[in-house]
């Protein structure tokens, strides 16, 4: 007992409550969706075979990857933008400007849904008031469709974009930036060539980032997408909630739950995983 | 780069990509004030009904009181496992303690489906499902990860040095935490607390699964609401959500302002 006191540290002793809640109740149930995407219907990797046969699966997982990157790509571009603003600002413009980005943050995502559902319907206020200037003669599909998925995970990813670059912005050091302009190189050549290379690591942490989140998101497509874009995390809901196919379900968390681990391991090559989310506590 | 053409255009920009993230949501507050009795803008006319509605609903209220139960509770457990786990793994900080901090951030990442499936097929077994039980569980595991990233900010700036001379006073572990440690890291604690209770308070993918009957919570209310599309007291609902948030947030900015200055 003294032998094992000396070489634990006692700082476990409060580390333990949460860690063996979290071990007992969240990554053993993790677990099991692995377990359960090779054992139910039927041992062996029947769930997966039938990803190959093609049909209404590949075609989901497709929807989903493709809604993914066109999510991260203007996500992150947008949110470029106003981390580069958000940094460059003076301080009180700065501080207006990080309370518009946490407010947004915090208000609630489903608070944020309906606000599109009434934005983007075919009576919506963007449909009433094209109409009314005379640029329309007819509703045009804003939702119901990729388009409105699109624009509600754009509009609830950008702050997430936001937050590990200003990680990685807030600590370049403004000299290299002088230095490069005394020598000779213009304002464009310095962002192409100095700033924006030395914001790889929180470009990668960015994109990762949001793509991750977009991958297994709900909410919106359920709502935006008005049941003609079926993603990924709708459709296992669909199979656990309705049709009870816990196997075709499993399969599919357990291969999303691969490539979100994959990216987090990426990730924590260029930035730490606890500094991605404390951009804003600068 | 300094005030170049390229950074006044971009900072326009940024400014009026930050009024559409947060102005959006505002357009609830019209819709709430209609006084028809279906979701529609108002013209000219305005009425409360909507709010009087809500606020004499027995479903909604109740609603209200359960989530406000759940994500205190929640919010008070996340944040005394998670302060202690912060603590904890700043006093070891050794390898090992740096994988156990990357694997508890892992609710927080992974996305919430898998997670709602997860807590969905154990909570079966266990007698979870549809109880205040489960649901505080499920959002405090979900939860305790923001309070450890909070607490361990404060943390980083604390500094080891008071700990020891506390202990060289002759302090026991514990005093020294609830006199040394606790106090210096208190803003940290605090903004767990509320990050904790606003991510319960707002939870819908888990509560979907593991709720049905029983404990039918606000946004799971709200989820409804917005599926069937009609009935403007969800519009009243996402008013007093706004408000309700607005609130967090100045008490948050007034709690992070005062960290800064001490």
């Amino acid at each position: 007992m003294q032998a094992l006191k000396r070489h634990i540290h006692p700082g476990w002793l409060i580390i333990a409550p949460l860690l063996l809640m979290v071990v007992a109740l969240y990554l053993g149930p993790i677990v099991n969706i692995f377990w359960l995407s090779v054992t139910d219907p039927e041992p062996g990797f029947g769930n997966y075979a039938k990803l190959g046969e093609g049909g209404a699966l590949i075609r989901i997982v497709w929807t989903t990857v493709r809604i993914c990157i066109i999510t991260t790509a203007f996500s992150v571009v947008l949110g470029y933008s106003i981390a580069y603003a958000l940094v460059h600002a003076h301080k009180r413009q700065k501080s207006y400007m990080l309370t518009l980005l946490l407010a947004s943050f915090w208000i609630s995502i489903l608070v944020r849904t309906f606000s599109w559902l009434m934005l983007l319907g075919r009576r919506g206020l963007v449909n009433a008031t094209l109409e009314d200037i005379g640029l329309i003669a007819e509703p045009i599909a804003l939702m119901r469709n990729e388009l409105g998925v699109l624009i509600g995970m754009v509009h609830y990813m950008i702050p997430y974009a936001v937050l590990p670059l200003l990680v990685s912005m807030q600590s370049i050091d403004q000299r290299v930036m002088d230095a490069s302009r005394n020598l000779g190189a213009s304002g464009s050549q310095t962002f192409w060539r100095i700033y924006l290379p030395l914001t790889t690591p929180g470009l990668v942490a960015s994109t990762l980032l949001v793509f991750i989140l977009s991958l297994g998101f709900y909410v919106t497509p359920a709502v935006l997408g008005g049941g003609k874009v079926l993603m990924v995390a709708e459709y296992i809901s669909v199979q656990l909630l309705v049709t009870l196919k816990w196997g075709t379900a499993a399969m599919l968390a357990a291969i999303m739950l691969f490539g979100v681990l994959a990216m987090l391991w990426i990730m924590s090559r260029f930035m730490k995983l606890s500094t991605v989310f404390g951009g804003a506590t600068r | 780069m300094k005030n170049g053409l390229f950074s006044h255009f971009n900072r326009v920009g940024a400014w009026l990509l930050l009024l559409f993230l947060v102005t959006p949501a505002l357009i609830a507050i019209p819709v709430s004030l209609t006084p028809k009795r279906f979701l529609s803008m108002p013209k000219g006319e305005y009425s409360l009904r909507h709010f009087q509605k809500l606020f004499t609903s027995e479903e909604w209220m109740s609603s209200f009181f359960q989530s406000g139960v759940i994500a205190l509770s929640c919010s008070a457990l996340a944040t005394v496992l998670g302060t202690l786990c912060a603590i904890g793994l700043w006093r070891v900080s050794s390898k090992y303690s740096e994988l156990v901090r990357a694997f508890l951030l892992l609710p927080l990442i992974i996305p919430q489906i898998i997670s709602a499936m997860a807590f969905y097929r154990l909570w079966i077994p266990l007698g979870l499902l549809d109880s205040y039980a489960g649901l505080i569980l499920a959002h405090t595991i979900l939860a305790a990860p923001m309070v450890l990233i909070t607490v361990s900010a404060s943390l980083a700036t604390f500094d080891p040095k008071l700990e020891q001379a506390s202990k060289n006073l002759g302090a026991s572990n514990w005093t020294t935490m609830r006199r040394v440690i606790l106090p210096s890291i208190k803003p940290g604690v605090f903004a767990g607390a509320l990050f904790a209770f606003i991510l319960s308070w707002d939870e819908i993918v888990v509560t979907l699964f593991i709720s049905k009957y029983n404990v039918y919570t606000l946004p799971r209310r709200m989820w409804n609401g917005i599926r069937e599309n009609t009935d403007p007291t969800v519009a009243a609902a996402a008013v007093i959500l706004i408000a309700i948030t607005l609130i967090a947030f100045v008490v948050s900015a007034i709690l992070s302002r005062r960290s800064a200055k001490a």
